[in-house]
């Protein structure tokens, strides 16, 4: 995979996620987590190789069949890509009325969702109004809201305090209970450590695949 | 202290700004392509009108030109002419024009010449068709010959020829004035939406990777800009409607406007233009949009 004529960013790459796995992506910046993320998540394909998602090619997926399957995935954004002019209960809902859900069907799970990342006394709040850890929590609640088959989340503790990132680390593990498919690219070693997930480690382009070593407790 | 969120009472916000700076210009340029085309189009109506009254005019009369034969007086020339003429199929009336009137007729070339009733001056018959089977120049011509009259009968051909003439490219130059502002508007609103989308590119993003379909996006550009070119619309329309009205009541077809006779009736045009600059808009927003978004991929 590589970006116009410049150098390949992920080469050599091959793995599968089975259905309800849950995967670290770690490695250095620059090593292409962002890139696996978007290969998924139908914002790139490979410029060789097959991605294949839901049983389809990624490169060949028709237009009308590309919507459906990215409603099947929630995505947390490295840059959160949060839309300004819409409150935080806007933003969250962002997926369930692009589904075509009826507002009568989802505004009482929205409102739980957003309480429980601790938002609920946010939810009329504009972005711009936000602490950069409650936009990324408001990223994440709208990844997950519609309970995605597949969450793909880009640093999503980023922002956040470590009592935070471990509640959310619980709120992907209680997705991934309940089937969900997770893949996170992370700098957050202690994190990953904790978890004892597998990893994909990516560096200089390439995959290496890890176990996480728990740290022993004191 | 803000408001406390009532979950119950949420309702879902525009996924595109309902305000944005940049929508009183396009707004603004809108209206006043709306009010042009309004004008042009009130123009044409009048135009089309005045032509075929003129037309119509012209079409229902006919001047006899008559020569004295012989001593016959003109005046006798004239009056044996319009006896002919009234008998003829499809003449309403036919009458001999006093030589004041054949003066008057000439008076405009020669001047206010004292010694005008010296001049061999011709006698005219003005001859009034019947609307619906008027007589031919033709018919007219063979029944003065009948009764020996030395006359010329001038039914107007070349003029009606030239102001139907007229009249087409009026109407022609209209509808390309019309087409012109259409497309112009259409071109605005295609920039406006490029413009939009490129500022809202942060929606387009979001939704298209939440999973909505090129459609569903196109359809909000669509929506907007075309609810934004219907209040252009109106707004331009209501401009033309005021200032035909004022044209009406400062005269009509005989104080601002004597080439144009404007009737109230013709403010009728300006009805559809909302909804037509609205159209117009969604059908260029559409593609623009979908266009744009695919580009985006």
């Amino acid at each position: 995979m590589r970006y116009g004529r410049g150098p390949d960013v992920l080469s050599d790459l091959s793995f599968s996620l089975a259905p309800g796995s849950f995967h670290f992506v770690t490695g250095p910046s620059g090593a292409g987590k962002s890139t696996l993320l978007k290969l998924v998540y139908l914002a790139a394909t490979p410029t060789k190789g097959q991605v294949r998602l839901f049983g389809h090619d990624t490169a060949r997926v028709t237009a009308d069949t590309r919507p459906r399957l990215r409603r099947r995935i929630g995505v947390v954004f490295q840059d959160l890509l949060l839309l300004e002019h819409l409150s935080t209960f806007d933003n969250a809902a962002v997926p369930l009325r692009i589904g075509g859900h009826r507002p009568a069907e989802y505004r009482a799970d929205v409102a739980e969702l957003l309480s429980w990342v601790g938002l609920g006394e946010r939810m009329h709040a504009m972005p711009a109004t936000l602490a950069g850890g409650e936009k990324q929590r408001l990223a994440i609640a709208r990844a997950v809201v519609n309970r995605p088959e597949i969450l793909l989340a880009d640093e999503p503790t980023g922002n956040v305090d470590h009592e935070m990132a471990l509640r959310i680390f619980r709120l992907f593990v209680e997705l991934n209970r309940l089937g969900t498919t997770v893949l996170i690219a992370t700098h957050d070693q202690d994190l990953v450590a904790r978890s004892g997930k597998p990893i994909l480690h990516l560096e200089h382009g390439r995959l290496e695949r890890r176990t996480a070593q728990k740290p022993a407790t004191p | 202290m803000s408001e406390a969120f009532d979950v119950g009472r949420w309702r879902p916000a525009p996924f595109l700004p309902e305000r944005e700076s940049r929508d009183v210009s396009l707004i603004f340029v809108v209206a006043v392509l709306c009010f042009l085309a309004c004008l042009t189009a009130m123009g044409v109506i009048a135009a089309n009108r005045a032509a075929a009254g003129w037309t119509g005019q012209l079409t229902g009369e006919a001047t006899v030109i008559v020569r004295p034969v012989g001593g016959e007086t003109p005046d006798a020339a004239a009056a044996r002419a319009a006896e002919a003429l009234a008998g003829v199929t499809g003449v309403s009336e036919a009458r001999a024009l006093e030589p004041a009137k054949a003066y008057d007729l000439i008076r405009p070339w020669l001047g206010d010449v004292s010694d005008l009733a010296d001049l061999p001056v011709p006698r005219l018959v003005a001859v009034t068709l019947d609307p619906k089977h008027p007589a031919t120049a033709r018919a007219l011509g063979q029944a003065l010959k009948t009764q020996d009259v030395d006359a010329v009968v001038d039914d107007h051909s070349i003029w009606i020829k030239d102001i139907r003439r007229a009249g087409d490219v009026v109407r022609w130059l209209g509808a390309g004035v019309f087409a012109l502002i259409a497309g112009a508007a259409a071109a605005v609103i295609a920039f406006a939406t490029r413009a939009g989308l490129a500022a809202r590119r942060d929606v387009v993003e979001v939704l298209h990777l939440a999973g909505a379909e090129d459609g569903y996006i196109a359809r909000l550009f669509q929506v907007r800009f075309a609810r934004l070119a219907g209040l252009a619309g109106l707004v331009g329309a209501a401009g033309a409607g005021l200032v035909g009205a004022v044209l009406r009541l400062l005269g009509g077809g005989e104080g601002l406007t004597p080439a144009l006779p404007l009737a109230w009736s013709d403010l009728l045009a300006v009805v559809p233009c909302p909804l037509l600059a609205a159209l117009v808009a969604a059908v260029a927003a559409q593609i623009t949009a979908i266009r744009l978004i695919r580009d985006m991929r």
